[in-house]
C-alpha cells in the first residue's frame, strides 16, 4: 500500500518507528488547543475604528461600500446602488433568515432565493463575518449561503452586520468552532461529517483580478467584476465615530 | 513535464539573446520587488511571522506522519476520499481513473505545479480526456503548448503581442480582424471563453496551497476566482497536492497566509482564499458531489532527515525567484523543469535526480537575497552549496573544475605554500598591470574577462600588508 510506504519513508527520515501514544501527545495537544501565531496589532482597535478600518481596507481592494442603519434599509440601498450603475432589478439572493424576510418587492426589486446559475447578473450574499485586518469577507457555504453566489454573477452584493466585524482571522476560527459546534480534537464529529467547517469557506478580499498579462493589474477575471458591501449598523458601539 | 535541465547552459545562452524575453524580464523584476518591499514595510509583525512560520513548518515536518493521518481521517469523516500516491505515475493513473469513473470528457483545472510535475495534462489527453487550464496565464500557455516559466505568474515571459497572436490563432470563431485596444479586452475574451468551460466540465482539478490536518480542508489561493469556480461547479472535485502542504491547524494556516501573498505579489491577501472540506453536504444546494484528494509524495519524504529537509518548508510564494539576479537574467524556461529560480535549483535535483540537473545549483551568484526574502527562512544558498558538494563527491563536476578545486584545496591546506604562491602571483600581476591598472584579458579566465575588466593588484597580498602594518603599530606602541 502506498500509504504505508509513504508514512514508512517519513518515519525512516525522522529516525523513528510508528505512532505511539507518546509520539501523538504533542500533535494532539496542538490540535486540541491551537496556539495563535503573531496577530497583527492593526486590527486591535475600538469597535468604531475597527469597522472603519474594515471599510477602508475593502475599498482599497476595489470594493464599494455603504452603511445602512438597519436591516430593513438593505433593499432600498441595493435598489439605489443598482439604479445608479444601470445594473437592473433582478437579484438572486442567499436564503438566509436575515435576508429572506426583507421587503424586496417594495423596493422595486425582483428577488429569487437559492444558488446562482449562469444567467444571474447580480447576487446578494450574507456574510458570516468581516475581518478588519485586510478588509476580508468571510463567506461559508450552506443552504442559507450558497457558494455559487460568490462566483458566478458579475456583481456581488454582500450584507455584513457591523456586529460581525472582527480585528483578525483568529476570531473567525473561534466563532466557527463555537457557533458550528466543536468536536473533540482528533475525533471531531458533526451532523454532516465536516465538523465545524462548512463545505466551502471563502475569504474574499476585493474584486476578481489578474496581473498575468505583462504583470499589469486588470479587474474582473473569472469572479465578480463588482463587489458592493452593505454594512448594517446593528452595533451601537461601532457607530460612535461614524 | 519533460526534463531539459541537462541543457541548462545552452538554454541560458539562448535566453540571454531572446529580445522578447529580455523585454518581459526587464519589465517584471522591479515590479514584484517594490511591491513585496512595501507589503513588508506595512506590516510591523512581518519578521515575527517569518520566525513563527519557520517554527510551524519544522514542527509539522517533525510530526508529519501524525498530521497526515489526522488530515486523512478528517477528509474521510467529511465524506471525501484520500488517495496516497508514491510517485508521478501512481498519481496520474489515480486522477485518470477518477475521471473515467465520473464519465468525464472534459475537465477544468485550477493552477497546480504538482500537476505540471506529474505531467497530468499529457496523460489525460492521451486517454481521450480534454484538460482545460483556467488560470489566465496557464490558459494562454496551453494554447501555445508551452510550459510555465514562473510558479505564480506562469506567462511571465510573454509580451502583449504574444497573447493577441495566441488568442487569434485559437479562437477562430471570432472575427480575425478584431482589435485588442486594451489588456482588458484580452481578459474579457478569456473570461467568456472559459465561462463556457467552467459550466460544462465534468471534473474540476485544483492544487492546494495548504492541507489543514485539524479540519481536513484543502486551501487554494487565487486572484482570478478560477480555482474557486473549478472546485464549485463540476460534479467531481479532485485536489492534487504534495504531502509537504500539510499544516496542523487553522491558526497555523493563518500565519502562513499572512506571509504568502505579501511575499508573492505584495498583496496583503489574495482576492480569494478558499477552504474546501469534503463534498456537498446533505442540505447544500451547490458544490461537488464527490471530493477526492490525491496526496503526492514523488520524492518529498526522501528529503526528511537529509540536509535538504528545510526545503519542505517552502510555501511556493516565488519571492526567491523574483529577487534572483540569475532568474532575472534568463527567466524560468532555462531551468528546464517545473520549478525555476533558487527554490528550483534546490528542489529539482532532489525530485528529478542530480545527474540530470547538475548545473542548476551552480546557477547562482550566492548573493543571498533569496534566503533574505524567504518567508519561511529556507537557507537556499547553503542548500545549493550542499548539492555542489554532492556533485563533487559523485564526480559529476567537470574535470577542469575538479582539478582546479584540487589545486586550490592543496594550497588551502598548506598556509605557508599558499602565502608564498599568492605573494609571487600578486607580484607578477602587479608588475604586469602597472601601466593600465586593469586587465582586459587573462590566461584561463577568458570567460570572466569577456564581460568585465580585472583590476590589477597592487603587487602585495593582504597578508603581507597586514603583517607590515601590525609591525609598525607595535613599534609605535613600544
Amino acid at each position: 500500500m502506498s500509504q504505508e510506504a509513504i508514512l514508512g519513508a517519513i518515519r525512516r527520515g525522522l529516525g523513528r518507528g510508528g505512532l505511539t501514544e507518546d509520539r501523538l501527545a504533542v500533535p494532539r495537544a496542538r490540535l486540541a488547543a491551537p496556539p495563535r501565531g503573531p496577530v497583527p496589532a492593526r486590527g486591535d482597535l475600538p469597535r468604531a475604528a475597527q469597522v472603519a478600518l474594515f471599510l477602508r481596507a475593502a475599498e482599497r481592494e476595489f470594493a464599494s461600500t455603504v452603511r445602512v442603519p438597519a436591516l430593513s434599509a438593505v433593499p432600498g440601498a441595493i435598489a439605489a446602488w443598482l439604479a445608479a450603475g444601470g445594473l437592473g432589478t433582478e437579484l438572486v439572493v442567499a436564503p438566509h433568515p436575515e435576508l429572506a424576510g426583507l421587503a424586496w418587492g417594495e423596493a422595486g426589486l425582483s428577488a429569487r432565493f437559492g444558488p446562482a446559475c449562469a444567467a444571474d447578473r447580480v447576487s446578494v450574499q450574507h456574510a458570516f463575518a468581516g475581518v478588519a485586518e485586510t478588509g476580508t469577507l468571510v463567506l461559508p457555504s450552506g443552504p442559507e449561503r450558497p457558494a455559487t453566489l460568490n462566483l458566478l454573477p458579475e456583481t456581488e452584493i454582500v450584507v455584513l452586520p457591523a456586529s460581525r466585524v472582527v480585528g483578525a482571522y483568529e476570531t473567525v476560527w473561534d466563532w466557527l468552532r463555537v457557533e458550528r459546534g466543536r468536536g473533540e480534537g482528533l475525533t471531531a464529529l458533526h451532523d454532516d461529517g465536516g465538523g465545524f467547517m462548512p463545505r466551502a469557506l471563502m475569504l474574499v478580499s476585493g474584486v476578481s483580478r489578474s496581473a498575468d498579462i505583462e504583470q499589469t493589474l486588470e479587474l474582473g477575471a473569472h469572479g465578480p467584476r463588482r463587489l458592493h458591501v452593505i454594512l448594517v449598523d446593528d452595533d451601537p458601539a461601532a457607530c460612535a465615530a461614524a | 513535464m519533460k526534463l531539459t535541465s541537462r541543457d541548462f547552459k545552452t538554454n541560458a545562452r539562448q535566453a540571454l539573446g531572446d529580445a522578447g524575453l529580455q523585454r518581459a524580464l526587464g519589465r517584471s523584476a522591479t515590479h514584484f520587488q517594490a511591491r513585496v518591499a512595501q507589503a513588508r514595510e506595512n506590516l510591523p509583525e512581518f519578521e515575527a511571522l517569518r520566525e513563527a512560520a519557520r517554527v510551524i513548518r519544522d514542527h509539522t515536518i517533525a510530526h508529519m506522519d501524525a498530521y497526515l493521518e489526522t488530515y486523512a481521517a478528517a477528509v474521510e469523516r467529511s465524506g471525501g476520499i484520500v488517495h496516497w500516491c508514491k510517485n508521478a505515475a501512481e498519481a496520474r493513473d489515480t486522477v485518470l481513473s477518477i475521471c473515467r469513473a465520473a464519465g468525464a470528457r472534459m475537465v477544468t483545472k485550477g493552477k497546480s505545479m504538482a500537476s505540471e510535475e506529474i505531467g497530468l495534462n499529457e496523460h489525460l489527453e492521451a486517454h481521450g480526456i480534454e484538460p482545460v487550464e483556467t488560470d489566465l496565464g496557464e490558459y494562454v500557455l496551453q494554447l501555445r503548448r508551452e510550459p510555465p516559466s514562473h510558479i505564480i505568474a506562469p506567462a511571465f515571459h510573454l509580451n502583449r503581442e504574444d497573447w493577441e497572436a495566441s488568442f487569434r490563432a485559437a479562437h477562430t470563431d471570432l472575427p480575425a480582424d478584431r482589435v485588442f485596444q486594451e489588456r482588458r479586452e484580452i481578459l474579457a475574451e478569456a473570461r467568456t471563453r472559459l465561462r463556457e468551460r467552467f459550466l460544462a466540465a465534468d471534473v474540476g482539478i485544483t492544487g492546494a496551497n495548504f492541507l489543514v490536518a485539524e479540519t481536513g480542508s484543502s486551501v487554494i489561493v487565487t486572484n482570478e476566482g478560477n480555482g474557486d469556480l473549478t472546485q464549485t461547479l463540476p460534479r467531481v472535485h479532485i485536489v492534487l497536492a504534495g504531502i509537504d502542504k500539510i499544516v496542523p491547524t487553522l491558526e497555523d494556516t493563518t500565519t502562513l497566509l499572512r506571509l504568502l501573498a505579501r511575499s508573492a505579489t505584495g498583496q496583503e491577501m489574495s482576492v480569494y482564499t478558499s477552504f474546501a472540506t469534503g463534498p456537498r453536504r446533505a442540505a447544500d444546494t451547490d458544490g461537488p458531489a464527490e471530493y477526492h484528494v490525491v496526496l503526492l509524495d514523488n520524492g518529498r519524504s526522501a528529503l526528511i532527515g537529509t540536509p535538504f529537509q528545510d526545503m519542505l518548508r517552502c510555501i511556493r510564494c516565488s519571492a526567491c525567484m523574483n529577487h534572483c539576479p540569475v532568474y532575472g537574467a534568463i527567466g524560468g524556461h532555462a531551468y528546464g523543469w517545473v520549478y525555476p529560480g533558487p527554490m528550483g535549483a534546490v528542489l529539482t535535483p532532489a525530485l528529478a535526480g542530480l545527474a540530470e540537473t547538475a548545473d542548476l545549483p551552480n546557477a547562482t551568484t550566492f548573493c543571498g537575497r533569496c534566503a533574505a526574502v524567504c518567508p519561511v527562512k529556507i537557507p537556499l544558498p547553503d542548500l545549493m552549496r550542499h548539492w555542489r558538494k554532492r556533485q563533487f563527491e559523485r564526480r559529476l563536476t567537470p574535470s577542469v573544475t575538479r582539478s582546479a578545486l584540487g589545486l586550490w584545496g592543496w594550497f588551502a591546506r598548506r598556509p605557508a605554500s599558499w602565502r608564498l604562491a599568492s605573494r609571487a602571483a600578486m607580484r607578477v600581476l602587479g608588475w604586469a598591470g602597472r601601466r593600465g591598472g586593469h586587465f582586459s584579458a587573462l590566461p584561463l579566465a577568458g570567460g570572466w574577462t569577456a564581460g568585465r575588466d580585472m583590476p590589477a593588484p597592487e603587487g602585495e597580498t593582504f597578508f603581507t600588508r597586514y603583517e607590515r602594518e601590525q609591525r609598525v603599530a607595535a613599534r609605535r606602541r613600544a
